[in-house]
């Protein structure tokens, strides 16, 4: 589909390059302004993601679910879809897979980690699904319905392990202090590649589901359909596509990769789970696919920087009192400016220089007829 | 039954109810205001938690309630105007647009949260005051629940008139009706599409930030981070349900919140014990059957959420 035109290294490279940029400069009037010295800020920023082994494996542990929940995003896109839910699948396949994960023993490694990881890609595409299949047929909007099961997905999590009127959770560990549910059996555990480090397997997971997001997406018929659902309904439909069935089908597959992302932590990080929430994995997979332009390959480098933000914003926090939440500025203000090409193409004074538009939801944009 | 009925008091129910429908109904006319004229806004639940953030800030800082509630208004409408920069002048899908704002909305009251309000050590300036409205508020049942609010209230249940008259019965109405059913045809007739569609999204950032002051300047009197929890979502949903006319949003808008009151009195008064996070769930799974159900028969503006590129 995608061949080397004049505008593809502009529209792939410069402009996420330069988009970047500006996202860095408008956190950086968002650090003066809350009083700080943003070289000093973004100094203590990449200190904290690179410069020495463990930060530079820290930042890989966190770029892991990165990978997955973008490649989640990013296939949702492809088929016109907004899977503003990523979260709530995420919870819900951490809660299946490590329900599996706890409840099996004494299984070899290589039986327990798949029916763990199946289990926790099980939940999150039965969440998605949801709201695939209320906008397949009933058109309710998937951005609504999907945020709102994230709501419902953080109360069922913390029914499950926090429990009710007194009594304890369905899932609560038995002789913990604090809620959580129990560790995960030993062979479910994802082994660390880099001793030392809390770097796991998870990583290899994550790099082998990029080329399978990719192949899935450009080379199987359920690829084919997606995108032809994603460019045209209509056209799709003639072609004999069932568009309801796509649809339910791309966001359980969407939300499948997001429970991954959920499980892989369990498995490979904590071993289990407890009622917090950890706010923003949603958003931030939007980002990244919209960052990777909605392609697979994209994504990794895009993950990679928001791991590396996510990783150096603690840090910088400790150091110069900025908050971490100004990374989410950063990565607000970037999305602006991968999805307003013309916004870059104006800052870098590039001329008629053909750039594609960012279309999500819809593809039809209303031209001037003839 | 009279003693059930006491014990459920239903005046005090459908005035909490009134009450915490305050910010819905306020953030769905704004989406209505929005989506009438094509542009979708699903960045309301951001514009609300920046109007409740700025509110509470510039009210902090100047110990000055009115000049918060102003504050508030005006933040809304910056950041509203944002929205429509991206959607409307440079194409921005405006869901993508809407999710911007979303994000940057967590981001920078985050970071100005923690940096200057936090670790605060002197009070804020309260809550608006409670007007009673003399002879209104003495009238049995509708006195206590009408007439004895705060001002963002007895905003909301004005402005539910206003917005229905701009709509419904000027031409300014009549112009952004046309934008949201067909853009093309109203730029025929001589309407500045561009114009109209920017105006609108800067007064759903007025109705939006005067939503998101109802948190921390009406209710508690302070602000917390993420406070708005999901709310401009919630007002979506009854915008929708509501058939994008002010007075079906605010009845939609009142299930919700009845929805949510009415667990919790089960539970009081009839000694249901279904555990609390179920009937925390209610508004939500509630949002999605409305969502759900109503698609089918509510009919959007035709132009909705369509970039329109200008001849």
């Amino acid at each position: 589909m995608r061949r080397f035109r004049a505008g593809w290294l502009v529209s792939s490279l410069l402009v996420p390059l330069a988009s970047v940029v500006a996202g860095f400069l408008v956190g950086a009037l968002a650090i003066v302004a809350a009083g700080a010295d943003p070289l000093q800020a973004y100094g203590a920023l990449f200190a904290g993601a690179f410069t020495n082994r463990n930060a530079f494996a820290e930042t890989l542990v966190s770029t892991v679910p990165y990978v997955l929940l973008g490649l989640g995003l990013a296939l949702g896109f492809r088929a016109g879809l907004f899977n503003i839910g990523a979260e709530g699948q995420f919870y819900i396949g951490a809660l299946t897979g490590v329900f599996v994960g706890y409840s099996i023993h004494g299984l070899p490694l290589l039986i327990e980690i798949p029916a763990a990881l199946l289990a926790g890609m099980a939940g999150g595409f039965a969440w998605a699904a949801i709201a695939g299949f209320l906008k397949a047929w009933t058109g309710a909007h998937e951005v609504i319905t999907s945020i709102m099961l994230n709501y419902v997905a953080f109360l069922v999590a913390n029914y499950l392990i926090d429990g009710a009127n007194g009594k304890p959770g369905v899932m609560v560990a038995p002789n913990v202090s604090t809620p959580r549910t129990p560790d995960v059996d030993l062979g479910a555990m994802l082994p660390i590649i880099v001793p030392g480090s809390r770097l796991h397997l998870g990583l290899l997971l994550a790099l082998i589901a990029v080329p399978l997001v990719w192949f899935l997406i450009e080379r199987t018929t359920v690829g084919f359909r997606l995108r032809a659902v994603g460019f045209n309904q209509g056209t799709a439909r003639a072609a004999g596509i069932s568009v309801a069935q796509t649809i339910v089908l791309t966001m359980g597959i969407s939300g499948a990769l997001a429970g991954a992302a959920g499980i892989v932590q369990v498995l490979g990080l904590s071993h289990h789970m407890t009622d917090t929430v950890a706010a923003g994995y949603g958003f931030d997979a939007i980002a990244i696919a919209l960052l990777a332009r909605s392609n697979p390959w994209g994504v990794l480098p895009a993950a990679l920087l928001f791991g590396a933000l996510h990783n150096g914003a603690g840090f910088m926090q400790l150091e110069t009192q900025v908050s971490s939440d100004l990374i989410s500025i950063v990565q607000a203000s970037l999305i602006i400016f991968v999805a307003a090409p013309a916004i870059v193409r104006w800052l870098l004074r590039l001329r008629e220089q053909p750039v594609e538009t960012v279309q999500i939801t819809q593809r039809e944009v209303e031209t001037p007829v003839g | 039954m009279t003693a059930f009925l006491q014990q459920l008091d239903p005046v005090s129910l459908v005035s909490i109810m009134l009450i915490t429908a305050t910010p819905l109904v306020l953030a769905a006319l704004g989406g209505m205001m929005c989506e009438r004229s094509g542009v979708v806004n699903i960045a309301l639940e951001g514009i609300m938690l920046t109007g409740a953030f700025i509110g509470y800030f510039v009210a902090f800082l100047t110990q000055n309630l009115w000049l918060g509630l102003l504050a508030a208004i005006v933040s809304g409408m910056l950041i509203a105007t944002l929205h429509a920069v991206l959607s409307v002048s440079f194409l921005v899908d405006q869901i993508v647009s809407g999710t911007v704002i979303n994000i940057l909305a967590v981001g920078v009251t985050g970071v100005f949260y923690r940096t200057y309000l936090e670790t605060a050590t002197t009070a804020g300036p309260g809550t608006l005051p409670h007007w009673n409205l003399p002879l209104l508020s003495s009238i049995p049942v509708l006195g206590p629940i009408l007439f004895q609010n705060q001002l963002v209230t007895y905003a909301m249940l004005v402005l539910i008139f206003v917005v229905h008259f701009v709509l419904f019965n000027t031409v300014w109405g009549l112009r952004t009706r046309a934008c949201g059913e067909n853009p093309r045809a109203a730029e025929t007739a001589g309407i500045n599409v561009y114009f109209v569609r920017y105006v609108n999204v800067i007064a759903s950032g007025a109705l939006a930030g005067l939503g998101g002051a109802y948190f921390s300047l009406q209710q508690i009197g302070t602000f917390l981070p993420n406070m708005t929890g999901g709310r401009g979502f919630i007002a979506l949903a009854a915008m929708i349900f509501g058939k994008w006319t002010p007075g079906g949003a605010f009845l939609a808008s009142l299930l919700f919140t009845g929805s949510d009151q009415l667990g919790s009195r089960l539970q009081s008064v009839f000694q249901v014990h279904v555990p609390l996070q179920f009937l925390g769930m209610l508004p939500y799974v509630l949002t999605i059957v409305v969502v759900a159900g109503a698609m089918g028969r509510a009919i959007a503006p035709a132009a909705v959420g369509r970039p329109y590129k200008k001849t």
